[in-house]
């Protein structure tokens, strides 16, 4: 190559890197490769020369081009590099910084667990019903074999209101209406508030149950067993110790209480279960023939079972409250845990 | 009902500790609630007091020298009356009571060697101003627990209602003999001889409540008798005050076999018992000093000639009540049916050991057996002549129990499971039923006591029991697949998590609240009102959830909480009787700052339409956020310049409020800081989902223009944009509120509001002129409804 190639792809080169910006280089380009470019010209000059330096001169000069636009080409990315660098380090933010908007709220732990406890059944082929707070004396009561003056009224702490309403004291209600107005088989689930007149360290005016039943032509108490325990281990994931014991409900024969083994200790004894090492979870049974009698299902025909659990101590058991009365504060510091 | 171990193994004793014998128990539906050693001392034993002195640094001590018949007696000093002679427990060094060991201690320079205790100190009895006092010839040195038959445990057990058969030492026996398959190993006192011809004629004017009453005369006791201690004991352990002897016997006899009974002062009675209704206005003035009044026909009671003596089953009268100077008694055993006692306890506010068993029913074959006893044991104690034992019955009157089949068939379908006939038979006959096998089932006859067994159900479940619920093998229900509607629930339970995602927190709060608050923020409600409210500020139900979750934000200001965001689904109740309805609503209160504290937001209150854009939403979700209309409507609790109706548009139907607390209501609750917002929805009738018609896509481009327009400040913006709409016909697709203002550059009075109107076809791109044409007809009708001009 003729040293005024040479020397003029150096100027290329030298000018290039000495470009600080795009415009700098467009220049750049412009003085050597534009319509009158130093190599531009000397192509021009090609026609000049004799014939047999023609074509090697035409070689060098097409070399030295493609060689410039590389060079230049290689500048402007090194450039738009730099520049982009440039750019970003001013955009460094600081990510540990908190992020902004609104912040979530959340359910309440009864809500949460009520729902928990339906979801199970619901999942199980059971289907929600729901009753009125204010009842009448015959659907919280009398239907439910616990006729006035019944020792187990005086469990029941009702309160009255006017026309002989009360607020229910359970959820059992509902069992009630569902029968009146349908027919067997039937597999429901009733959650709801209830209402009781005492209020101390483990006692709230209002609470929540969850009533369950299932009516049909061959339903057992094994099958409740089966039913419950099931149900039980699912809620609180653990393999629990489940025990079934006779107990007295004016609506159920047999009845049970149904015993799990204490969350807290593992059945070691502690305070929370008296140190019988048991807890005491819910209330269940096969219903009783005057129950059916009262709302006309034929319990020669068919039978069936129903059980009640106390929604905040199922809560309390499963998130460790110790004590009742904070799921009626609604202090913002308790609810959120649960969020 | 607590008892002591010990006096029930004396009526069965199976071969088991005092943990299985209390888990038997359980298991077989006696709940045992605790089991707690009869004493919680160790090493107190008795001693007597062979010389006191004054101590001479202080008045109110003495300084005692004690033989606990060790080789030297102990010097004690003690605060309580005291005599040389007497003997009483003392806890020497080393004695632990109620788990404190007992040291020597200095009393003003004297070291005392122990202490001397009073019952209250051993847990025995309530007396604590004076010392036990054991007997003169008692043995310095015995130990205490072994002279009062200490190694005794109290078990607690709750009883069910039905199980009034087990209130008593003989029928918690009965349980446990059945539960072991043995038998009781008491048998009932023989018939006392008479002595005496004295009797007292008894008439039974109400056989159907008292079918049976057994009395008896004994004459000639010894006033001054005394309990002796193994009978305190009992009744202690049974957690029973002794009172005197005759009254403690009954007790004894009441827990002993489940009979109440009562003891008159023979001398005071005056004709005939008669066993009858009482008359409104009757009066008797009770053991407990009370004067009761009836006030109507319903109550059992026990008259002589003249007056009421007793209130049937419940109480008996101080007139006719034993006392230190009685010297004859008339002893009654009388079974009174539960009916006849049922409620009344509770409504005189009379709660008895005997009113509790009489509720639950009592064996109606027990009464002569109880007299029988309680005879024996006042002419042991109290010594007397008793007179024969008079039975006046009513024999029609006595329920005697009838045969209940049992099928076979029936007890596996309930059960599960198949039970053998020979454990069905041997159940049966361990509670003491009468059983007669036949072709396909039994037929059995339940003991009087079991007063509880009526129907086959009931047989179902004693087999159940005794087979053990544990026994029972495990199963699972089969039933039908059926798809069932979505209940209204699940989208309650949507609504609830859109709440949540909003950044509110739900709370659960009372159904029921002060009248007064409720009167504050809505005065003309009706609703129903308590009668046996917990308090008054828990009186009434709700007619609205807003005083509640206002109480709710004033407990979060009150604890540090600047920001909260509530809300709660429940029901409200309106009207009264039988004609109150519960309807469930959505309500929300909010207060603080719009947004969490963070940075690069400026801090901002929240406001009217930060609430309004929540509810938005929440109409949204039910589908409809365009049916409804929000109109300045006054509120009782809300600022008046800042409170909207909620109103289906169609129907008119107000469904809901939203405004800001008004600022009256926010002073009288003392609220602190800018008034909270709250909104409340009715849900009813919006709970099921509506179902979305697909409307066609546009395949052209939509064009959009701004117009800004100054109308009169108290123009609603909702009436241009509906103006808008009227105007512009299909064409317009949406109108989208960009900007209101006002201030410099526009008149006093006037607002500016800009408008993005979006203009769309289906079946072609428009044209400017389209356009223009559109914005122009809008612009007329902005200018002739609302004198609406365009801004420059």
């Amino acid at each position: 190559m003729q040293d005024k190639y040479k020397n003029l792809l150096n100027r290329i080169k030298h000018d290039s890197e000495e470009s600080a910006t795009a415009s700098a280089l467009i220049q750049v380009r412009a003085g050597y490769l534009g319509k009158k470019g130093e190599l531009t010209l000397e192509l021009k000059r090609l026609g000049g020369l004799p014939p047999d330096q023609r074509r090697v001169a035409g070689q060098e000069i097409n070399e030295v081009k493609a060689r410039a636009e590389q060079i230049i080409e290689a500048r402007r990315q090194q450039i738009d590099q730099e520049q982009l660098d440039r750019q970003l380090q001013g955009e460094q933010i600081d990510v540990t910084l908190p992020g902004r908007g609104q912040h979530s709220g959340g359910l309440h732990p009864i809500t949460q667990t009520q729902l928990r406890i339906e979801n199970l059944f619901v999942e199980a082929g059971f289907e929600v019903a729901q009753g009125p707070d204010i009842e009448d004396d015959y659907h919280n009561f009398e239907a439910l074999n616990i006729p006035a003056n019944h020792p187990a009224r005086a469990m029941h702490d009702t309160f009255y209101v006017d026309d002989g309403l009360l607020l229910r004291t359970h959820t059992s209600p509902v069992q009630i209406r569902a029968m009146e107005t349908r027919k067997p088989p039937l597999s429901i689930i009733a959650p709801g508030r209830v209402y009781r007149c005492d209020s101390d360290v483990t006692h709230t005016p209002m609470f929540h149950q969850v009533e369950g039943f299932m009516v049909g032509e061959d339903v057992s108490f094994v099958d409740l067993k089966g039913l419950l325990i099931d149900f039980l281990r699912v809620f609180f994931e653990k393999e629990l110790g489940v025990r079934f014991r006779p107990s007295y409900f004016p609506f159920t024969e047999p009845s049970a209480e149904v015993d799990i083994t204490c969350v807290i200790c593992g059945g070691e004894g502690c305070r929370v279960c008296k140190h019988t090492g048991w807890l005491e979870i819910m209330g269940c049974g096969m219903i009783h023939p005057r129950v059916f009698q009262h709302v006309g299902i034929d319990h020669e025909r068919y039978s069936g079972f129903a059980f009640g659990i106390g929604v905040e101590r199922m809560a309390m058991l499963r998130h460790g409250v110790n004590d009742l009365r904070l799921f009626f504060e609604n202090d913002l510091r308790f609810l959120k845990q649960f969020n | 009902m607590k008892f002591s171990e010990q006096w029930l193994r004396g009526w069965v004793n199976p071969a088991v500790s005092t943990a299985a014998l209390a888990d038997q128990l359980t298991m077989a539906g006696l709940e045992v609630e605790a089991v707690e050693p009869a004493a919680d001392f160790k090493g107190v034993v008795a001693g007597k007091i062979i010389d006191v002195k004054d101590h001479p640094q202080a008045d109110r001590l003495k300084d005692c020298t004690v033989d606990t018949g060790a080789a030297h007696p102990l010097r004690i000093i003690t605060a309580a009356p005291v005599a040389r002679g007497l003997v009483t427990a003392v806890a020497p060094q080393g004695a632990v009571i109620g788990g404190n060991e007992i040291k020597d201690t200095s009393f003003k320079g004297i070291t005392s060697q122990g202490m001397l205790c009073s019952a209250a100190e051993l847990g025995l009895a309530e007396d604590k101003e004076t010392l036990l006092v054991l007997p003169e010839d008692t043995m310095p040195g015995t130990d205490l627990g072994a002279l009062l038959d200490l190694d005794d445990n109290v078990i607690e057990i709750a009883i069910t209602p039905n199980r009034g058969d087990c209130l008593s030492i003989m029928g918690v026996a009965r349980e446990v003999a059945a539960v072991n398959d043995m038998g009781v190993t008491v048998t009932p006192t023989p018939p006392v001889t008479a002595t005496v011809e004295d009797t007292v004629g008894v008439q039974l004017l109400a056989p159907a409540a008292c079918p049976r009453y057994v009395g008896r005369v004994i004459k000639d006791i010894n006033p001054r008798a005394v309990t002796p201690t193994w009978l305190r004991e009992r009744l202690r352990r049974g957690g029973v005050r002794a009172i005197s002897p005759v009254v403690d016997i009954t007790n004894f006899v009441l827990l002993e076999l489940g009979q109440p009974m009562h003891a008159f002062d023979l001398d005071k009675l005056d004709g005939d018992i008669r066993v009858r209704f009482g008359e409104p206005d009757e009066q008797v003035t009770l053991l407990d000093g009370q004067t009761l009044t009836l006030r109507d026909h319903d109550t059992l009671v026990i008259a002589d000639r003249k007056r009421v003596i007793a209130v049937a089953g419940i109480m008996g009268g101080h007139d006719t009540a034993v006392d230190e100077s009685t010297n004859a008694l008339f002893l009654e055993s009388a079974h009174f049916t539960p009916d006849a006692v049922a409620g009344r306890p509770r409504r005189f506010g009379l709660q008895t050991e005997s009113s509790y068993r009489f509720e639950r029913g009592v064996d109606p074959q027990l009464p002569a057996m109880a007299m029988e006893r309680a005879t024996a044991l006042i002419v042991e104690i109290c010594g007397g002549e008793p007179g024969p034992l008079v039975e006046t019955a009513s024999q029609p009157h006595l329920k005697r129990p009838e045969a209940i089949p049992l099928r076979d068939t029936r007890l596996n379908r309930i059960l599960g499971t198949p039970v053998e006939e020979k454990e069905v038979a041997q159940y049966l006959t361990c509670l003491g039923m009468k059983i007669v096998r036949e072709a396909t089932g039994w037929q059995v006859v339940p003991p009087s006591h079991r007063f509880d067994i009526h129907i086959e159900a009931d047989l179902v479940e004693e087999i159940a029991r005794l087979y053990g619920y544990g026994r029972l093998p495990l199963s699972r229900p089969r039933q039908p697949l059926a798809v069932k509607a979505e209940h209204p629930g699940r989208r309650t339970h949507r609504l609830r998590t859109l709440m949540a995602d909003r950044g509110y927190q739900e709370v659960i709060t009372y159904s029921f609240i002060d009248p007064a608050m409720q009167a504050l923020f809505d005065p003309d409600a009706v609703s129903p009102r308590l009668k046996n409210p917990l308090s008054e500020d828990l009186a009434v139900m709700r007619s609205s959830l807003w005083p509640s979750l206002i109480q709710a934000l004033q407990y979060n200001a009150k604890r540090q909480q600047e920001r909260v965001r509530i809300f709660e689904i429940a029901p409200r109740y309106r009207g009264h009787g039988r004609d109150v309805t519960e309807e469930t609503v959505i309500a929300g209160a909010a207060f603080g700052p719009a947004m969490p504290e963070q940075w690069g937001t400026p801090r901002r209150g929240n406001d009217f339409f930060d609430s309004k854009g929540d509810v938005e939403a929440i109409l949204a979700f039910l589908g409809a956020a365009a049916a409804f209309e929000f109109k300045p409507m006054p509120h009782a609790a809300l600022h008046p310049g800042q409170s909207a109706g909620i109103l289906d548009r169609e129907s008119g139907r107000q469904i809901g409020w939203l405004g800001s607390l008004h600022p009256a209501a926010q002073r009288r609750l003392d609220f602190p800081g800018t008034p909270p917002v709250l909104f409340e929805l009715s849900l009813h009738g919006l709970e099921k989902s509506g179902q979305t018609e697909f409307r066609e896509l546009s395949k052209f481009p939509s064009m959009r223009r701004d117009i800004a327009v100054v109308v009169d400040a108290d123009v609603p913006v909702q009436a241009l944009i509906d103006a808008a709409h009227d105007a512009a016909g299909k064409l317009l697709q949406e109108v989208q509120l960009f900007d209101v203002y006002q201030g410099e550059h526009l008149e006093l009075g006037r607002k500016s509001v800009a408008l993005g109107l979006t203009l769309q076809d289906f079946s072609r791109t428009l044209t400017d002129q389209e356009v223009e044409e559109v914005v122009s007809a809008v612009l007329d009708k902005l200018n002739t409804d609302f004198g609406a001009t365009l801004r420059e």
